[in-house]
This record gives C-alpha cells, structure tokens and sequence, in this order.
C-alpha cells in the first residue's frame, strides 16, 4: 500500500512538474502568434491610438515574461485570474463550461463505455462469428468518419427527418435533469460512436490475447462455461491494458470535444479555449489548458494506479 | 390621430399634411409616421429565438467594444441612441425629440424626448446623453472616437437639450451622433457604467451568458408604442452555418442571420420557413496601396478595374444574393448615389489598353483570405482567371485568416477587405478615402476629392451636396486605388409566423432592430 502512496505522489509531482511546463509552452506559443488581444478585439477598426489605449488597460504593454510571472504568482495561490477581453473572473467564466463539458463527457461516458466493454466481450466470447465481423466493420466505420460528419448524420435523421430530438443542443443552467440529457442525447451519441471503437477493440484484443495461455486452457479442460473463463478469468487480468485505453478515450471526451460543441451549438470548454486563442485572451487559454492538461494527467494516473492494484506483479514488486 | 392613422381611417399622406398644417416640425412627423408605418397588422406577444452568426466568450456589454453583429443586436434590443435610421435610409430622431443645425451646422442642438425611462427606473437627461457621449471621448479604446473628434464641446442647455459645437459644419452630424456604439446609458455622478446592460431599449436584460446566449422581456414602460411586440426575447450565439440552418429547420429558433449562401436556395424550398434578403452599404472591396509600385500608376490600377468579371463574381462568390460594385464605396441605397455613372464593366481591350500605357505587362501579387470576406479567396481566384484574358497576371496569395486585420490588411500592396459599409456618404469617405484617415486603405490622396469632402460636409443645399457627392463618387472610380466588385446583401431566414414591415438594409435583419420592428402573425 505504502509503494502505491509513493508512486502516486512520485506521479503528482511529476504532474506538476509537467503542468508547469505546458503552462510555458502555452504562454509562449499564444506569444508567438501574430497579434494580442486589443488588436484582434477592435480588429479592422484598431488605429494606433485605441489600440495603445486599451494595451495599456489591458496591461499588455508589459513584458511578457512578467506577466507570465504574474500569472504563475496567481496560480500558485489559486487564483485564477481575470479575463483580459471582460474582466470576468476566470473561475467563474471556466466554471460554468467545465461543468457543461463534464456533464457531457460523463453522459457520453456512461453510455460508450458499458457498451465498448460488453461488445468487446461479447465479440472476444463470440470471434470470428458473424457477430463479431458486424460490431468490428459498424464500429470501425463510425471512428473512420470525422465527427462533425456523423454529427451532421445524427441531426439528419434524428433531429430533421424524425424530429424526435432538437438539432442543437441549447442548455442553459435552469433546465431539469431530464431535459438535459434529452437535449444532449445526440451529441453524447455522436462521441460514443466516436469512441467506443478504440475501447472495444482493446477489450476484445487483451481477452482474446489471454484466451491462449496455458491456465484458460486448463480451466476450459475443467469444463468451466465459455461466459465465466472471460468474465472471472481472462478480464481481470486483462485489465489494465483496457483501463489504459479507457482513460485515454475518457480524456478526449473532456478535451476532444470541440467539433462537437460547434456542430451542437453546446456551451462547453473547448468552445471558450477556441474563442480565447482566436482573440489571445492569453488568462484564459492558460486557465483552460490547465485544466485540460490536468484532466489527462489525472486520469493517466488513475489509469496506472488501476493497473498496478490489479496485477499483483506489479503491486508487489520483488 | 395617430389613432386614426394606425387604425386605418387616414392614409400616409393625409396624416403627413395635417401633422404639417398642425405646425409639427418634419423631423418628428417623420418619426411618428415610420413608428406607425404598417402597426396597424402588428400584434403583442410570444418569444422570439433568434440564432446568430456572431458572438465570442470574450465580448463585453461595453458599448466602447461592440465589434461583432451579435453584441449589435443586443446593443439594438436593450439601449437606444439619439436617432434612428428607417427603411428608406433616412435618420429619424429616437432618443431625441428633434434636432437642429445652426451656424452652418456647426452647432447642433439635440432636443431629448421627455419622459423616456431607463429600466432602473431613472428618468432620461441631458446629463446622460453627456455622459454616454464621453464615454467614447478622451482617453478610450472606442472605435467612435474618431467620429468624435470633430466635437469640440458638449453642453447641457436646460434638463432636455444638448448642444454640440463642432469643430467644422457637418451636415450629416445626427447619422454620426448615433452610431451604433454611442448607445445612451443612464449616467450617475456624470459617467456612465458601460457594462451594466441597463437601457432604455424595448427589452429588459435578464440573463446574458457571452457567446452563448441572450435573454430578455419586454420593457413595459418602452417609450415607443408601437414597437416591441415579443414578450421575451432570447439571442443565441450560433457561429457555424451548418448547425444555425439545423436550429431554424428543426424550430430551435425562430430567426436566423447569414444564411449559407450555397444552401439558400434548399432552405428556401423548406415548407414554413422564408429567406428573405436585403441590399445595404455592406460591399466587398480589393484596396491597392496607392503608394507602393505599381499601383501607385493610376494606368496600372485602370487596367486592373477593367479586368474583372463583376457579373461572374455576385453569381458564383454571392450566388447571385448581391449587385454589382462600381468601382466606389456608395451603395444604390445611400442618398445621393450616382446612378447616372455608367457602370464600369469587364473590358479585357480596355485591359490591355491601359496596361500598355503603364508601360507593358503588368505581374501583380493580390492577398486574400476568407476573413476579408467569405469567398474572398474564391473571388480572387476569379480575379486571376478574368485578368489573365487581358494578358495581365495576378498571383494569388493566400493568407491565414487569422490576424488578417493586423498583418495583411493595408500591410500588403493589394489584399481583400469588407466593409459594412456607412449611411452617408461623408462618413464612408471620411473614414477610408479621405487624405490620412486612419483606415484609409488604398493611401490615397486626392485634393480636389478632400476639398469637395470638406465642402459637401457643411453644405445644406441638398442639390448642391448631390452634384458634389456625384463627381466624388466619380473621381473614386477612375483614379481611387479600390475595386469594389460587388455590394452583397444581407440574406436571413424566418419561420413564416414572422411578419415585418418593409425592412430596412443598413444592417442585417431590417437594421438589426428585428426584435422590436417584427412581430408573430
């Protein structure tokens, strides 16, 4: 248990380490495109004159080293910042985003990833059978397309043909639990098709993969069912390569998300970061990249600590 | 009797005749006739959806910031301004009563409606008209701040007048004092706060997430009767073409701007739903840098106006939604636009013609990207394969679009630029063709063009403004450093329980005042 706790806090600090540099990284690259803020803001209309006025509200007349300093000072004591273009807290401004684009990660969690593993299993159990040919070609084909195609599908049928669900999905904070999902059905589908594949693939591969070693062998001999050698012999030690995937995928649910979003007019993060780069809202990219590089070394980690609680090897090393 | 006039038992021009024998000044006959004009059909209530094509996290509800059509739709939905431009391009006092040049319009004195209250509460003066105005005066990053400059001062005269003194005459005056950033916000302690979204405009902001959403009532004590007739109003932020289509044909919203011009026509098919267009001042232009070679050889930049096919142009970069350009920013709807001066047409011969005078083969570079306009690229394209029959070569580059403003626009010698376009002819040539205006794109100078600016600014003979703005528009053509190829329209879709009067083309959707000029049938 004490060598889990060290890993984790060896990997945290990894993490930070890590988040650092991306934070140097992002400040930079935003530095290096043509233009700031108050140039892209009064755009066509910025004359020498407005632009030096607002630079200077802005503080965009210093270096941006300080201000990266600055920023670094702020985050350190968990203050966020404002945002440079409204003044907004960015906690605020960010909280409101994450919790829409969790919300519709979780949803599109929730369904995709149940699925990828009972037809990665069933088509482990059932290989090489029709079934299993089916569920390889449809899942394929779905990943094969862009998202914005099988999004425009969906609405296609979903939305303008049938008319069952709304062809955008307009949530704004008073609306039941219910309506939510309802409204966010068809986004959340389009990231399942997205990417149940890539799970489902790995689960059927890491099970297949085992169902060659000698002790399945042995438990087949014993005239165990086919259902219960993959359920209570070959996936729990084929976790940790599906966990592995799993987190990835999850990962690009939070942070993969914004062609959704445009195509579904849905109000999440990645909206705010394309809007925030566009206009070199340099607070704001920072914030959101943050959490997006948080998310995937979160769940990275978990993904690690997943595996090494379920292989022995690994949990107690020699 | 407007009673009368809404109820239909006088028509327009008896309710014009007794207004004037009634000894009411024109200015405010006209504005209660455009207040009144078609109302008569209109009815109260319901929520209008709109989606629209603009809308960024980073907008501000500061009026110094509008920059995008979204924030102008909200700025038109909550807040007022002095004056109002109606269908027929005309400015009509709003906030004001009525107006009044003096001294060869250099001083204008501005009389407030009385009476008008903002949504807190408070009631509308001079002090806040003064406040509102120097809030784009000074030390500020508004883009009215140019337009401002000619003010020399700004003096209250009494509760419910404000006069301005100008620096030189300027007849147009009232178009400026109510351009669309000057919104009139209630002033405490003689400023204004810019962003607390309070105004006196038909609808109440109730929520406003930015570059998501928009929500508002109705103002219940709204000054103008017959205006504002949704009970609720809700903006959405609906940047990409594709999903503001989906919103508007699967019923999401109820109004829709910019539609996709490749698909109009299919949206247009769609039972329940319209596509209706108007033609404003917004044109799409290829300014040449006056002072760079070649173009700074007015042979070179003939050669080149007559090297485009305008026609081909509208019909495969507008799909056929806009007319043809003349070579100078004044559009048909303007008031005192040439339509005398023969259109300038695609003349390969004439091409040629001036190339050889510019001193044989003429290589041109042409810097485009789609933020200039959409299709510029396109339309570049076009420019090339036109120019190309004339024996002149156009290289086109493309340019990323983003940071265009900053680094290709009136950076590079010849590049593609939009503009929205202004109601005046002075203020269109004031702003980008006079000698050293700030977005003067072509850098182009011409004296007898700056000295007839100057007088047609001041002059009040409206005969004489015209002769004049006529030979500007001409010298524009024939010797300015701009191709203007085409002027598009503003094409938008509506559900067909939408019903307007005649709709106004300065902005998108009838002057961007749909929400308090339509209503539900």
């Amino acid at each position: 248990m004490i060598h889990i706790l060290k890993i984790v806090a060896q990997r945290i600090a990894l993490g930070l380490l890590t988040l650092l540099v991306i934070s140097l990284f992002i400040t930079f690259g935003v530095e290096l495109l043509p233009g700031d803020l108050a140039e892209s803001i009064l755009g066509q209309s910025a004359t020498p004159e407005t632009v030096r006025v607002f630079r200077a509200e802005l503080g965009l007349d210093k270096p941006a080293h300080l201000r990266y300093l600055d920023w670094l000072a702020g985050m350190a004591t968990g203050d966020m910042g404002v945002s440079l273009a409204n003044k907004r807290e960015i906690s605020e401004l960010v909280g409101i985003r994450l919790a829409n684009t969790l919300f519709l990660g979780g949803f599109a969690a929730a369904i995709a990833v149940p699925l990828a593993l009972l037809l990665g299993i069933l088509a482990a159990l059932y290989r090489n059978s029709f079934y299993d040919r089916a569920v390889n070609v449809f899942t394929l084909t779905s990943i094969s397309f862009p998202e914005f195609f099988v999004a425009y599908i969906l609405i296609l049928f979903f939305a303008i043909k049938f008319g069952w669900f709304p062809g955008i999905s307009n949530v704004s904070t008073e609306l039941a639990l219910g309506d939510k999902l309802y409204r966010t059905l068809l986004p959340a589908a389009t990231l399942t098709l997205v990417v149940v594949a890539h799970m489902m693939r790995m689960t059927r591969a890491a099970i297949i993969n085992l169902l060659a070693s000698p002790y399945i062998e042995m438990a087949r001999l014993k005239g165990i069912r086919p259902t219960r050698i993959i359920l209570r012999h070959a996936l729990p030690n084929a976790l940790a390569p599906i966990v592995n995937v799993i987190a990835l995928n999850l990962a690009y649910l939070v942070v993969g998300v914004v062609i959704v979003e445009v195509v579904f007019v849905y109000p999440g993060l990645g909206q705010l970061l394309v809007d925030s780069v566009s206009k070199r809202d340099v607070p704001v990219v920072q914030a959101c990249s943050m959490i997006f590089a948080s998310v995937y070394i979160l769940l990275n980690l978990s993904a690690d600590v997943i595996s090494i609680i379920t292989n022995p090897r690994l949990l107690h090393p020699r | 009797m407007k009673e009368e006039l809404i109820s239909g038992k006088i028509t327009r021009r008896e309710f014009a005749q007794r207004l004037i024998a009634l000894g009411i000044i024109g200015s405010s006959a006209g504005t209660l006739l455009t207040w009144a004009d078609k109302a008569h059909a209109a009815k109260r209530g319901g929520r209008l959806r709109a989606g629209i094509a603009h809308g960024s996290t980073t907008d501000t509800l500061d009026p110094a910031t509008y920059e995008n059509g979204y924030m102008s739709k909200i700025n038109y939905a909550i807040q007022n301004h002095l004056g109002e431009v109606d269908h027929t391009g005309n400015m009509f006092p709003e906030l004001a009563e009525s107006w009044d040049p003096q001294n060869g319009a250099k001083t204008w004195v501005f009389n407030l409606r009385r009476g008008v209250e903002f949504h807190n509460g408070k009631t509308l003066d001079s002090d806040d008209v003064i406040a509102s105005f120097q809030h784009h005066m000074g030390e500020t990053k508004s883009p009215a701040k140019s337009l401002l400059k000619q003010v020399s001062s700004i003096r209250k005269d009494g509760k419910y007048k404000v006069v301005f003194e100008l620096t030189g005459g300027n007849a147009d005056f009232p178009f400026v004092a109510s351009d669309y950033h000057i919104a009139i916000k209630a002033s405490k302690d003689g400023k204004i706060n810019p962003t607390d979204g309070i105004g006196t405009g038909a609808y109440v902001l109730k929520e406003m997430e930015m570059g998501v959403r928009f929500f508002g009532t109705r103002n219940p004590n709204y000054f103008k009767p017959d205006r504002g007739w949704f009970n609720e109003l809700e903006m959405l932020s609906i940047v990409d073409p594709t999903a503001r289509s989906n919103a508007l044909t699967t019923g999401e919203v109820d109004v829709i701007d910019r539609v996709d011009l490749k698909t109009a026509h299919l949206l247009a098919r769609k039972s329940g739903i319209k596509v209706e267009e108007t033609t404003g001042t917004k044109h799409y232009t290829f300014p040449m840098r006056t002072d760079t070679p070649p173009f700074d050889d007015n042979n070179v930049r003939m050669a080149l106006k007559h090297a485009v096919n305008r026609d081909e142009i509208v019909e495969k970069v507008l799909f056929g939604h806009g007319v043809v350009g003349n070579d100078h920013p004044i559009a048909p709807s303007n008031p005192f636009h040439a339509a005398t001066l023969p259109q300038r047409t695609y003349d390969p011969d004439k091409a040629r013609f001036y190339a050889k005078k510019a001193g044989g083969s003429i290589k041109v570079q042409l810097s485009a990207a789609d933020a200039a306009f959409p299709g510029a690229v396109d339309a570049a394209v076009l420019y090339k394969e036109h120019a190309a029959v004339a024996g002149i070569d156009i290289e086109v580059i493309r340019e990323p679009s983003d940071g265009y403003w900053s680094n290709v626009w009136m950076k590079k010698p010849w590049g593609a630029c939009y503009w929205g376009g202004r109601p005046t002819e002075d203020w269109m040539f004031s702003t980008a063709y006079m000698g050293g205006a700030s977005w003067n794109d072509t850098f182009w100078k011409h004296d007898r063009f700056d000295k007839l600016l100057i007088q047609a600014r001041a002059e009040t003979d409206q005969n004489k403004r015209r002769e004049m703005y006529y030979e500007m528009q001409q010298i524009v053509r024939d010797e300015g450093g701009v191709v203007v190829p085409m002027f598009a329209n503003y094409v938008f879709g509506t559900t067909d329980k939408i019903e307007h009067g005649t709709l106004a083309g300065n902005w998108d959707l009838d002057g961007d005042k749909f929400h308090e000029r339509w209503w539900y049938s």
